[in-house]
């Protein structure tokens, strides 16, 4: 016969075998155990049978791991849009192929403009992300299973961005045209997600969020290898005395660059597991990076009495620096264990947002100063509204992060925020697409 | 009793918020305490408890906090403002089913009772 902490401590393994299931909660379900045998043993009952009563009171361990799983989704986000027992092996074809396609697709207008480049790159200027993008979303709506219904909005977003990208008669290289391709890139990306949650639009915004963070990691890690083994490749060539140069840049290259899109989303949706553990550690290690970094801009420009250069490359630096936080504000929200109290990275969380927040301020009293002395222009326009967009956004996560620190407020306040607010991303940058080009005249 | 299901699912949070406003407790203490208000009537999967905690603690209805007063270390729950402000809106919607119920039984009483 079994002593009883023998067949306690099998039961507590049997239950963190599990994902879904943190020693936390298998201490606190433990305690739960202990207590109900010892209330068994005093009325009487054997050791073996009191344990046998209390696990079976507990519930089945496959039921209570999917109500844990059902409410900690964030633990095992994947295998909850995807369902447990979906084999990713026979995801591996079919992302070989969109892959392989993109790949193709990708070739197919440099080889078409045969040689004039001013055409091909407009052309790519504004196309590239469409190219690609469409084999991703076709990916998901693979593996998604979605239904034709839920297809429409993602096909009229993919065919209108095809359209208003390829019927304007843009000013080759001019601002509405760099600002088309630049705002597509991010509206196709969100219209990916729509397909990527596959219908659970609510519930399944945070995953897309993570599934971002991760895919971005995935593909700065297979771009580091690629552009690797490309070095080493070029040098190989020279060292035979052979030029690899023209073959490497014009096909392996952007090949290996489109099918890395799908090929860093598989790996995601596959191994989710080995990088979860890492999301938490990424953002604690680069929050209060970037929470220094924008501290000290600040103080600098506080100490020389200069705000922001009204320059536009300065503009365009401190835009794409806050876009760069916001991202890694969602990120971080996004592996924030919404069972912990306030600690010392939501200090430093919330340092970052209101950080962020003056910067912007500052940022936009500059782009205001410009648009008064110089007049709208797309480019501009583009970034005050950008600028905007983000002053909203932050001023209120700073709001909802106070509240959070003093204990007021749950932390699903401020993840709801965010997840609420990502359609406005994805609407501005669809104005900023198809919009702005006819009212700036292409310019 | 046998409770049905949704009936069960529909009345487990205002149950616990209720119980958790007479003071703070642990998961099995407030199991214990529903099987006392029921005579033993109401039987809930123990483990079941547990994610329906956390969901309060994840919506600010509820805080969690580790303590080991006497022997055993627990996880200890406790009512936030938040939580007694959801838990008058569930007592609003419960007393307004139960008096409708009340009232359509009383009904059915009076229709049976012409009857016979």
């Amino acid at each position: 016969m079994m002593d009883i902490e023998t067949r306690i401590s099998e039961w507590r393994s049997h239950l963190l075998s599990r994902a879904s299931i943190t020693e936390s909660d298998a201490d606190e379900l433990e305690v739960h155990l202990r207590d109900q045998v010892e209330t068994l043993t005093s009325a009487g009952l054997h050791d073996d049978e009191a344990f046998l009563v209390a696990v079976k009171r507990l519930g089945a361990v496959d039921a209570l791991t999917s109500e844990f799983a059902r409410e900690h989704s964030e633990r095992l986000w994947k295998q909850l849009i995807t369902g447990p027992d979906e084999a990713t092996s026979s995801d591996l074809p079919v992302m070989l192929a969109c892959a392989v396609a993109a790949a193709i697709a990708v070739q197919i207008p440099r080889l078409v403009t045969s040689g004039n480049l001013d055409v091909m790159w407009s052309f790519y200027l504004r196309n590239a992300a469409l190219i690609v993008l469409v084999w991703l979303a076709g990916y998901f709506v693979w593996k998604r299973h979605v239904t034709p219904r839920r297809l429409v909005v993602p096909v009229i977003v993919f065919v209108a961005s095809a359209v208003f990208a390829n019927v304007y008669p843009y000013v080759r290289f001019g601002s509405t045209e760099i600002l088309t391709g630049t705002h597509l890139l991010v509206l196709l990306w969100f219209t990916v997600g729509f397909v990527y949650v596959g219908g659970k639009w609510r519930s399944g915004r945070m995953d897309f969020v993570r599934f971002t963070g991760e895919w971005f990691i995935y593909y700065v890690l297979i771009a580091l290898g690629g552009g690797v083994l490309v070095g080493l490749t070029q040098g190989v060539f020279w060292a035979i005395g052979i030029s690899a140069d023209t073959l490497l840049s014009n096909w392996a290259l952007p090949c290996g660059a489109a099918g890395a899109i799908l090929v860093a989303a598989w790996l995601v949706e596959a191994k989710q597991g080995v990088i979860e553990n890492m999301a938490p550690v990424l953002t604690n290690v680069f929050t209060p990076l970037f929470a220094a970094m924008f501290i000290a801009s600040i103080a600098a420009m506080v100490w020389t009495g200069h705000g922001i250069d009204q320059n536009r490359e300065v503009l365009i630096l401190f835009d794409a620096l806050l876009v760069v936080v916001l991202g890694l504000l969602l990120y971080s929200i996004s592996a924030h264990d919404p069972l912990s109290k306030a600690g010392l990275t939501d200090v430093i969380q919330f340092v970052l947002i209101v950080s962020a927040l003056f910067v912007d301020v500052l940022a936009l009293a500059a782009i205001l100063s410009r648009i008064t002395n110089m007049g709208f222009t797309a480019n501009r326009t583009a970034g005050l509204g950008l600028n905007l967009v983000l002053l909203v956004n932050l001023g209120w996560s700073a709001w909802l992060s106070l509240g959070f620190l003093r204990g007021r407020r749950p932390f699903a306040d401020l993840e709801r925020w965010q997840t609420g607010y990502l359609p406005v991303f994805a609407a501005w940058a669809a104005v900023v697409a198809i919009v702005f080009p006819p009212v700036f005249g292409f310019a | 009793m046998r409770i049905a299901k949704d009936l069960v699912a529909a009345s487990s949070t205002p149950i616990v918020l209720a119980i958790l406003s007479e003071g703070e407790s642990y998961g099995y203490a407030i199991l214990k305490r529903v099987r006392l208000l029921s005579d033993g009537e109401m039987e809930w999967t123990d483990g079941m408890l547990y994610p329906l905690l956390h969901r309060l603690v994840r919506l600010g209805l509820v805080n969690a906090v580790w303590r080991v007063p006497e022997g055993r270390r627990r996880r200890y729950y406790s009512l936030t403002d938040r939580g007694r402000t959801a838990l008058a809106d569930h007592r609003r919607q419960w007393r307004l089913v139960n008096a409708v119920m009340q009232g359509t039984w009383s009904e059915m009483r009076a229709i049976a009772a012409a009857g016979a």
